[in-house]
């Protein structure tokens, strides 16, 4: 692997669905590591971008590139497993399973003991039980979760159930991790939170971050660059202050009336 | 620290154990129990390994399966002619009266092998039909069923609609109820673990379980075979406990009947589903005195039990009924 090759690339990427464009013609890059943001109005493909990356729709046409290999077509979980996880929009927790459960769900595709060893739960089952344990411990304790570890997911706040979908996302040890409108119906102390928790997984765990969000705070605070999606077309990339600064975007996206707020 | 929130048993192996040593000491004090006890208890534990396994698949990984009973005529079917037609020729000078020493030594593998058909049945109708969902998978598992009933019935070598009659009573309480503790240890250990609970987040959200690298449709499918092939055995040990099985003993009704056990006993809880399995057994043979009006109080009954469910209530009651060193309680945290 050359040092110049992306993370993640995607190459003139369309989907449609019978007569509708979800996404034209779409290429993106993303390099090991880095923060990078994705916004655009409500319909401009963003989730549809997710949904192709993640193999819940495979694009119309087009090329998926992840660390070299080819993935547009792999079912989710073969994706998950090369080394990307990712959150979603509504949240969808394990509403059955508690908080430490959610979490260790995400260890399954990597256990060593299979269905016989579980059922006859010899020294091997129970050792790599224990570590799974402790290493969903520590990912809770990390992110200030462990006192609800056997609370019912469900009962949670809000905030802390965005925050438990990102451990557990990044429990699955990817090496992207795409979030999907995580700041959505926080209050403005959560998100603050949210920013911290966001710089903490690049900084710490080396994971580059995509991130789909509205609230301009929170992506113009963190990302370093930043995709504009307009009707399932990139309209735009650069650094925020580009973004900012760009003329196309004002006017399709955020609107004249808006400049100051985001200035 | 990550304990569940119902009692548990701390160490499964000791209740497989336990479960076995009951099965034991039942069958050497058999000669006390007259035979229609006898016979009552057979079929306890033969829809208590039915509920169990359905459980695995329709209360663990949430897919409604309709053919648990078809499942359960192949298992039937297969080991009465091994024992009926394949073991006496293949070995012609040995005593083969169900009770005699060769046959009872050779019904565990002939369970294991009518348990492992049924369980090849359960990988071909489940491979293709459990990537469909909900409504879509209730019609074929039932069109499955049909098929199977509708096969036996119209193959001579098999008595066709008449059946098979003379199968050997090679059931008896330790089978049975041996047979019943395996499946509840194994359904209960698979699930309570890492790799079980892969099952529950299949019934929880699909989709998340996909996105954090879960093989869904490896895991349904595993779920239906691992239900097809105790269901396999429990139509062994049934065809030996009655010895006469004709294809109508297993049509849609027999699955709905298992359905409603695996309900009453609150979806996805092995221990309640199987103490449903028993009240359901008890039930039956209660109302067979009611002659004429037997399913109008059944279904009374159950209308009552869906809206009571006592099989949920007494829980806390079960738990109290084993020592406390072998099992934990968490303590609630009301959040």
């Amino acid at each position: 692997m050359s040092n110049s090759q992306a993370l993640l690339e995607v190459k003139n990427c369309s989907l449609r669905f019978g007569g509708i464009a979800a996404l034209t013609d779409v290429s993106i890059k993303i390099e090991a590591g880095e923060l990078l943001g994705l916004i655009g109005p409500n319909g401009a493909g963003k989730t549809s971008l997710f949904n192709i990356l993640t193999g819940v729709y495979r694009p119309t046409e087009g090329e998926i590139l992840f660390e070299g290999g080819l993935i547009a077509g792999l079912p989710s979980h073969a994706i998950n497993t090369l080394g990307m996880a990712r959150t979603f929009q509504n949240i969808r927790l394990f509403g059955s399973l508690d908080v430490g459960m959610n979490v260790r769900t995400s260890f399954i595709a990597r256990l060593r003991n299979g269905l016989l060893n579980t059922v006859c739960r010899g020294r091997s089952f129970r050792s790599e039980e224990e570590e799974v344990q402790e290493e969903g411990r520590r990912l809770l304790a990390y992110f200030g979760l462990e006192h609800a570890a056997l609370h019912p997911s469900r009962s949670l706040p809000y905030g802390d159930q965005r925050r438990l979908e990102i451990v557990r996302a990044l429990a699955t040890k990817p090496r992207l991790l795409l979030l999907d409108e995580p700041a959505a119906g926080m209050n403005p102390t959560e998100k603050e939170e949210l920013k911290q928790l966001i710089a903490r997984v690049r900084d710490e765990f080396g994971t580059a971050v995509m991130l789909v969000e509205h609230d301009m705070k929170v992506v113009m605070g963190i990302c370093e660059r930043l995709y504009v999606l307009d009707q399932g077309k990139v309209l735009a990339s650069g650094t925020p202050a580009e973004i900012r600064a760009n003329p196309k975007v004002i006017t399709a996206y955020l609107g004249e009336s808006r400049r100051e707020e985001v200035a | 620290m990550f304990r569940s929130y119902h009692a548990r048993i701390k160490n499964p192996r000791v209740a497989l154990a336990a479960g076995l040593a009951i099965a034991l000491l039942l069958q050497l004090g058999s000669g006390w129990i007259d035979p229609y006890t006898t016979q009552v208890i057979l079929f306890a534990a033969i829809n208590v390994i039915l509920a169990v396994s359905l459980n695995l698949v329709m209360g663990e990984t949430g897919q409604f399966s309709l053919c648990h009973a078809a499942f359960m005529a192949v298992g039937a079917y297969a080991s009465a002619l091994l024992t009926g037609k394949a073991l006496p020729s293949l070995f012609p000078h040995l005593a083969w009266t169900g009770t005699s020493w060769a046959s009872q030594l050779t019904f565990l593998p002939v369970l294991m092998i009518a348990g492992l058909i049924a369980a090849f049945a359960g990988l071909i109708v489940g491979g293709p039909s459990l990537r469909l969902r909900g409504d879509y998978l209730a019609m074929v598992t039932l069109g499955f069923g049909e098929i199977i009933r509708v096969l036996l019935q119209n193959t001579n070598a098999v008595g066709g609609a008449r059946g098979m009659e003379g199968i050997l009573p090679a059931t008896n309480l330790f089978w049975a109820i041996g047979f019943a503790a395996v499946t509840l240890y194994t359904m209960i250990a698979l699930v309570r673990s890492t790799y079980g609970r892969g099952f529950q987040a299949v019934r929880d959200d699909e989709i998340a379980a996909e996105a954090m690298g879960i093989n869904t449709t490896r895991f349904k499918v595993t779920a239906f075979v691992i239900g097809a092939f105790f269901a396999g055995v429990a139509g062994a040990l049934y065809a030996h406990a009655v010895e006469f099985i004709s294809p109508e003993g297993f049509n849609f009704l027999r699955s709905f009947e298992i359905i409603v056990m695996v309900i009453l006993g609150g979806l996805g809880r092995p221990v309640g589903v199987a103490v449903a399995a028993i009240l359901i057994t008890l039930l039956n043979e209660w109302l067979r005195d009611l002659s004429q009006y037997r399913m109008v109080v059944y279904a009374l009954i159950i209308i009552l039990f869906m809206i009571f469910r006592p099989a949920e209530s007494l829980r806390p009651f079960i738990g109290r009924l084993i020592p406390e060193r072998f099992v934990r309680f968490k303590k609630s945290k009301a959040a």
